[in-house]
């Protein structure tokens, strides 16, 4: 007989979560691996210790490293942005590129990019704004029409095209603004370099460890607003608090991977079949599972059609369009709370 | 305790209670009984401080309820709401939930957390549903984790906003046998119930609210005997006496 403690925890969070700390990082291995130019363990390994200084060495440390590390945090950050978004706002539906925070990331992007070129350490924090700024907006107008799940997802719609519209504006008279455009519309890593990564993970790293934190405040919020009130919880504030983290990860994403999509929707309905019971579980399974998904989506992309490479946001939208439309119809068939 | 004092609430631009005096006292079993939109479950969500007073005051152990922090309050009072979501985690940790109001920072439960859980599942009667998904539970086993959550809070007041409703006869009588249990020790229980007959047989004391105001407090047989149920609800009440006391009926 199972005690109290062990049941309390659910379907065997850990082992998932195991599974994934391992298989993550072998797949960032892989991805500093595989290329045009395959390149052995032990070559990538002296790379990143230094002591592979010839075109092995550069590949890796100018072309691959920028690009896994975009890929694990990019991955990380949406999948958890979408778990904590679905959370807060009771709807399996949202997500990031969903409800308007990632077109909000773009569209700060787009102006803080064209007005101030030069300040790539400015772009992640412009993001994040834009970022809460959607979400806010989308919330605000959820809350006016009733809130009903489906209202927030098409408020979403209509901002996100607001904003997609806003995009191209800044494009057509500003087209420097956004090197690789296309790249950026559907999600690209192709040529990162780390000024770009570095400052969106100073933005990303407090906002996870803050929800890590929260994971507790969390849990309670999910039992509905009344209840976790009655339990003694200010649910609006940790409601705005958690929406903003969420927002900084999305931004932090989209201010060098441009707009992602589906990362965040898939993941954390993915996380909640494998993990179950408890924010903090789906939180860092979350994490793991968007880092270890986008590096694969991203392998999938530069190695299928090699020389040719898919951006991975292209490679994303094959594998979650059709995951969101099976969530769709399994949303109508009444199965999904 | 907890004291109404000619409390007037309701919600951004629409008062629902007028003045309503009432006082929830301990080791006795309060129903609210009254029409549809008559304000009762507005009086419970005031009474744990969930909803915003526009008149009177709220004193929640002689001290004015505003002047508690929520977690102060929610370590005195546990309500059960009407609407009660369902979410995907298990029975057990869903009733750790009710530990909540009593942890620190950073919200990890203690041995005596899981404990108090365990004996509030049990409780219940629901120490077999610890292993199993809310969502895969029945209406009446949901019910149980619920009111084993709200146990789990330990407070000297339970509210209860209709914890019979969908309820099968069975369930309900489980849940009126476990509020007088908890008013046997000496916690005050204050249920909003749609059911007269039960209300009549099973509590303490009933409040009779009508349109915002409270017509009627008293227990069960005054207010039979006044036939003021009869005149705000417009049935006739009738009973016969049994072996186990009065049982009431509609005519």
């Amino acid at each position: 007989m199972r005690s109290w403690r062990t049941s309390s925890m659910g379907r065997q969070p850990n082992k998932a979560l195991a599974v994934l700390a391992v298989l993550t990082p072998m797949l960032a291995l892989l991805s500093l691996c595989l290329g045009p130019v395959a390149l052995a363990p032990g070559e990538v390994l002296g790379a990143l210790l230094g002591r592979e200084t010839g075109t092995a060495g550069q590949i890796v440390l100018y072309a691959r490293l920028p690009r896994a590390c975009g890929c694990l945090l990019a991955g990380a950050s949406l999948a958890v942005s979408g778990a904590v978004i679905q959370g807060v706002l009771d709807n399996p539906l949202a997500a990031p590129n969903i409800i308007g925070v990632n077109a909000g990331a773009g569209l700060a992007v787009a102006i803080c990019c064209s007005v101030a070129p030069t300040a790539a350490a400015m772009v992640p924090f412009a993001a994040f704004l834009g970022a809460l700024a959607g979400v806010l907006l989308v919330l605000f107008i959820a809350q006016r029409t009733g809130a009903a799940r489906i209202t927030l997802v098409l408020a979403g719609v209509a901002v996100s095209s607001m904003c997609s519209a806003c995009i191209d504006a800044v494009v057509t008279f500003v087209p420097e603004a956004l090197n690789g455009y296309s790249d950026f519309r559907v999600g690209g890593l192709g040529s990162l370099s780390m000024d770009r990564i570095v400052p969106a993970f100073w933005l990303a790293l407090p906002a996870l460890a803050l929800l890590v934190a929260l994971a507790g405040e969390l849990d309670v919020l999910l039992l509905g607003q009344e209840t976790a009130r009655s339990l003694g919880l200010r649910v609006q504030p940790l409601r705005l608090l958690l929406l903003a983290l969420a927002a900084a990860l999305a931004g932090a994403a989209v201010s060098f991977a441009g707009l992602l999509g589906f990362v965040g929707l898939i993941v954390p309905h993915i996380m909640r079949r494998l993990t179950v019971s408890g924010s903090l579980p789906l939180l860092l399974s979350s994490a793991l599972g968007g880092a270890a998904l986008l590096t694969a989506c991203d392998l999938l992309g530069r190695l299928l059609f090699a020389p040719y490479e898919l951006p991975v946001g292209v490679v994303l939208a094959l594998t979650g369009g059709p995951f969101f439309i099976w969530l769709l119809l399994r949303q109508r068939g009444g199965r999904t709370g | 305790m907890i004291e109404l004092q000619n409390l007037s609430a309701g919600y951004p631009g629409r008062e629902v209670l007028h003045g309503v005096t009432l006082t929830f006292h301990p080791g006795r079993v309060l129903a609210l009984v009254g029409p549809n939109g008559c304000g009762k479950s507005t009086l419970l969500r005031a009474a744990a401080g969930l909803l915003s007073v526009s008149g009177g005051q709220i004193l929640l152990d002689s001290a004015p309820l505003e002047t508690y922090t929520p977690k102060e309050i929610a370590r005195r009072v546990a309500f059960l709401p009407q609407s009660r979501p369902v979410p995907s985690i298990t029975a057990s940790r869903m009733v750790l939930h009710g530990r909540f109001p009593h942890l620190g920072y950073p919200r990890r439960c203690r041995a005596k957390d899981h404990r108090a859980a365990e004996q509030a599942l049990a409780q219940v009667g629901g120490t077999d549903l610890s292993h199993r998904m809310v969502p895969e539970l029945s209406g009446g086993q949901r019910q149980k984790v619920y009111l084993a959550m709200a146990l789990a809070q330990d407070t000297a007041t339970i509210l209860m906003d209709e914890p019979t409703t969908y309820l099968d006869v069975g369930c309900q009588l489980e849940v009126m046998t476990l509020a007088r249990r908890l008013a046997g020790q000496g916690r005050a229980v204050i249920l909003v119930l749609h059911d007269l007959c039960l209300a009549m047989q099973a509590v303490d004391e009933i409040a009779l609210l009508a349109e915002g105001r409270l017509v009627s407090l008293g227990e069960p047989e005054e207010l039979f005997a006044a036939g003021i149920l009869d005149r705000v609800f417009g049935v006739a009440l009738g009973r016969v006496n049994t072996p186990d006391g009065w049982r009431y009926y509609y005519q």
